[in-house]
């Protein structure tokens, strides 16, 4: 919703929706072919014991990302839980 | 009319594609069993397995492509992958068994529409689906094969339900030869823009179906961009379809994915028919202690430390009995070979004490790989690595790298082995090069000894213990800077995020894991065991050689020569044993560096006794023996040892080895290569000499710099 270019902070069960794939070369086509495309939602099933990485669900898979490997992926948090 | 084309050879080449996770080895393992071969990409650490198996008297061979997210080539194992699909290596295959995982729908589907690309009978194998049964779904079978436009056999390959009918489509498939072509549902734009471009293409003599125009067009960095560049007239023509298709601010390779995924999703839609509720409701239950913040952590370290005393403290006796077993077959065939000494030695000491070298490691690489077998075959090693990932991935590993490093502290063999569960190459490359300088369980005897001999008598046992401990995490010390310069510069190509997956939780299938136990030994046993074996007998010869008569008479004549107390403190016969090595060609070569290595504090018998050590790291506290003419027999506990170390004098008449030289001994010995099994082990594993050279050279060189600086400034401050 807003506009500030500032990306929400993962936390536990909050459900986003992939913006933007900005940037090129193989990082960002990685995320793409992990189904990370624009319009995509995804919600955050948890976060590691130490902080990093986070576990996501996309597309019924369940991925960990690293927080800082999320250069490149533009995402808003969407306005409903669960 | 197809049907009259004879099968291309005899054998049929079957291509096993399919995402990680997807199930595509257990299936792997079901179709070929036991024939197994398991090869390595040169220079690279991605191996290719292959494996036969016979349908109505024809043959299959079957290649087990590694795990995909993409059949765009982003890393270097989806490079190998494409390439094995696009034939260069060898022929291409003459279909391609698709494994799809009915639990991962969309990711899954979206491979398969790049798989299209290759234009090769494909056969899709739908696995996971007792899985999706216990979670109150399923698939619609019929529905899939008329979306995919390719068969579909439903496969649950450790219950061997499937495989017949799979089979029996491979063969139709190989025979009908018809190539699926769908409808991924590309924007009208694009769909014209290849179609005009396919036309050039065909004027201009080139030959390229749609897939690759397309993907050329949408992706800039394509391989087939390359194959134009000697067109200008074609590449010019790419440029303006792609500005016409793609404007200024779209990007190809998201148009791409986007219309992929959409395609995939609205497959999954169609033929998925779930129940929602209880989708991974077990898994997520597991997980929740897991994966717990404390209870995770605690199970976590919990199995760490049941794997590790596994293969350190379980596997002993294992190996004790292997050495007791080579020590008794020595001692029986020494005698019958008395009469010809150097046959004697030949066998006894060179060919016996090579196989030894080799098989002593057997154990500990059956139980690490049996327990990653089992931890991966649950998934609990993608938990492991999620939780460790943050510890690890700072310098350039992941979470991954937590047990080959951990086993790499019993034994670098199994650990370098162990890197296998990295899922990309790079990181399995970097974790290969660092696990050696892991304090192995071969170096403890060292630290013993000298600790025993220079640190205990002056200091007291509990600084002895310190200092012991503190020895374990020298080499982590120096190993944790390196993997990062090695990040920043000879891995600095293609850096990609680091994936990681987490599949549901299934019981270990055993097969598995018996077959990975099995090609583990195998691969070993073939490789990197041949190396040891005969690097063993050249180490042998060198302290072997030249040997003579006469000049053990000379020892003999130069030993009764001595006064009585300097016979008193040694027998004749392990004065003898000491002057072979001292004149043998490795004994030469350790006197000729030894200005080299004076530096650190060594002379020429330490030196020759580290370079003795070669085939095992162990053996230099019975070279010391030997080289300090008390037999071969003393160990690290040996009190004769400790103190013919304490009195060692150089030619000066300075003591040999100080506080300052052992110090510097010991940290050599933490650092440095000295170790033949390693090595073997690098080379197999990354498929080139290369890099185990690279390994030995930089170990050394750092071992050698440690120790120099050590021993300086040791004798400046004691």
């Amino acid at each position: 919703m807003s506009k500030s270019s500032k990306k929400p902070k993962f936390c536990r069960g909050m459900v986003c929706r992939v913006t933007c794939v900005t940037g090129d070369g193989d990082h960002v086509c990685r995320l793409l072919d992990l189904g990370l495309t624009p319009g995509t939602e995804f919600s955050v099933v948890k976060v590691a014991p130490l902080g990093d990485p986070v576990e996501i669900d996309v597309r019924g898979a369940r991925l960990c990302l690293r927080r800082r490997e999320t250069q490149g992926l533009d995402f808003e948090q969407v306005e409903r839980s669960g | 009319m197809a049907k009259t084309k004879p099968a291309p050879t005899s054998t049929a080449c079957v291509a096993l594609v399919g995402n990680p996770n997807s199930g595509k080895t257990t299936l792997f393992n079901a179709l070929t069993g036991m024939s197994q071969k398991v090869g390595n990409y040169p220079g690279v650490t991605v191996e290719k397995v292959t494996g036969t198996y016979s349908h109505q008297g024809l043959r299959y061979e079957v290649v087990d492509v590694p795990g995909l997210y993409s059949m765009r080539p982003v890393s270097l194992d989806e490079e190998l992958a494409a390439r094995a699909m696009a034939g260069t290596e060898g022929r291409p295959p003459d279909v391609i068994v698709f494994v799809l995982d009915a639990s991962n729908l969309e990711r899954n589907l979206f491979l398969f529409s790049q798989t299209l690309a290759a234009g090769l009978p494909t056969v899709v194998a739908l696995t996971m689906t007792d899985m999706l049964a216990r979670e109150r779904s399923g698939i619609d079978v019929a529905a899939l094969e008329a979306r995919l436009g390719v068969p579909v056999v439903n496969v649950v390959a450790h219950r061997k339900q499937g495989l017949s009918e799979l089979q029996d489509a491979v063969a139709r498939a190989i025979v009908e030869r018809t190539v699926p072509d769908i409808d991924l549902g590309f924007p009208t734009v694009v769909r014209e823009a290849v179609f005009r471009l396919h036309d050039a293409l065909a004027r201009a003599g080139i030959d390229a179906n749609r897939s690759e125009v397309r993907e050329t067009l949408l992706n800039p960095e394509s391989a087939w961009n390359r194959k134009l560049e000697g067109n200008p007239d074609i590449v010019r023509a790419f440029q303006e379809e792609r500005q016409l298709v793609l404007g200024e601010s779209i990007q190809g390779r998201t148009v791409d994915a986007q219309t992929r995924y959409a395609w995939a999703a609205k497959v999954r839609r169609a033929v998925l028919q779930s129940s929602d509720s209880r989708v991974r409701a077990v898994s997520d239950a597991i997980d929740r202690v897991l994966t717990h913040r404390f209870f995770g952590l605690v199970i976590f370290f919990g199995l760490m430390y049941l794997v590790f005393q596994s293969i350190y403290t379980f596997a002993s006796p294992i190996m004790g009995w292997i050495e007791n077993g080579i020590q008794s077959v020595q001692s029986a065939v020494s005698p019958a070979l008395a009469g010809a000494p150097l046959l004697q030695s030949l066998v006894v000491d060179g060919v016996l004490a090579g196989i030894g070298a080799v098989v002593v490691f057997l154990p500990q690489i059956a139980i690490l790989f049996c327990f990653i077998g089992i931890l991966e075959g649950t998934g609990y090693l993608a938990r492991a690595a999620f939780l460790m990932d943050r510890i690890l991935g700072w310098c350039g590993l992941n979470g991954r790298a937590f047990i080959p490093l951990l086993s790499s502290f019993a034994c670098a063999v199994p650990g370098i082995m162990a890197a296998r569960v990295m899922p990309d190459s790079r990181s399995r490359m970097a974790t290969a090069l660092v696990a050696p300088f892991m304090s192995c369980s071969a170096r403890l005897p060292v630290y013993v000894l000298l600790i025993g001999a220079f640190v205990e008598p002056q200091f007291g046992p509990a600084v002895a213990g310190a200092v012991l401990f503190v020895m374990h995490f020298v080499g982590l010390a120096v190993a944790v800077p390196m993997v990062w310069i090695l990040n920043r510069s000879v891995f600095k190509t293609k850096r990609l995020p680091f994936v990681l997956e987490l599949p549901r939780y299934q019981w270990p299938r055993w097969r598995d894991v018996a077959l990975t136990v099995t090609t583990r030994v195998k691969v070993f046993l073939q490789t990197a065991g041949t190396i040891i074996f005969v690097m063993s007998i050249v180490i042998w010869a060198l302290l072997s050689f030249p040997k003579s008569e006469a000049m053990d008479s000379q020892y003999q004549a130069a030993y009764q020569s001595q006064p009585d107390s300097f016979k008193e403190a040694r027998t004749e016969e392990n004065y003898v044993q000491a002057q072979r090595v001292r004149d043998s060609y490795l004994g030469q070569f350790g006197r000729a560096i030894e200005p080299a290595f004076v530096p650190a504090g060594f002379d020429w018998r330490i030196t020759t006794a580290v370079l003795a050590a070669f085939p095992a790291r162990e053996v230099v506290v019975s070279a010391l023996g030997i080289i300090f003419s008390l037999g071969g027999d003393a160990d690290e506990e040996s009190s004769d040892l400790r103190s013919a170390l304490a009195q060692a004098k150089w030619p000066d008449g300075r003591p040999l080895l100080t506080l300052a030289s052992a110090a510097s001994l010991m940290v050599f010995f933490a650092l440095c290569a000295q170790c033949l099994a390693t090595l073997a082990t690098i080379k197999r594993e990354t498929g080139s000499w290369k890099w185990a050279a690279f390994s030995f050279v930089s170990m050394t060189t750092l071992a050698y710099i440690a120790a120099v600086i050590v021993y300086q400034v040791g004798i400046r401050l004691v």
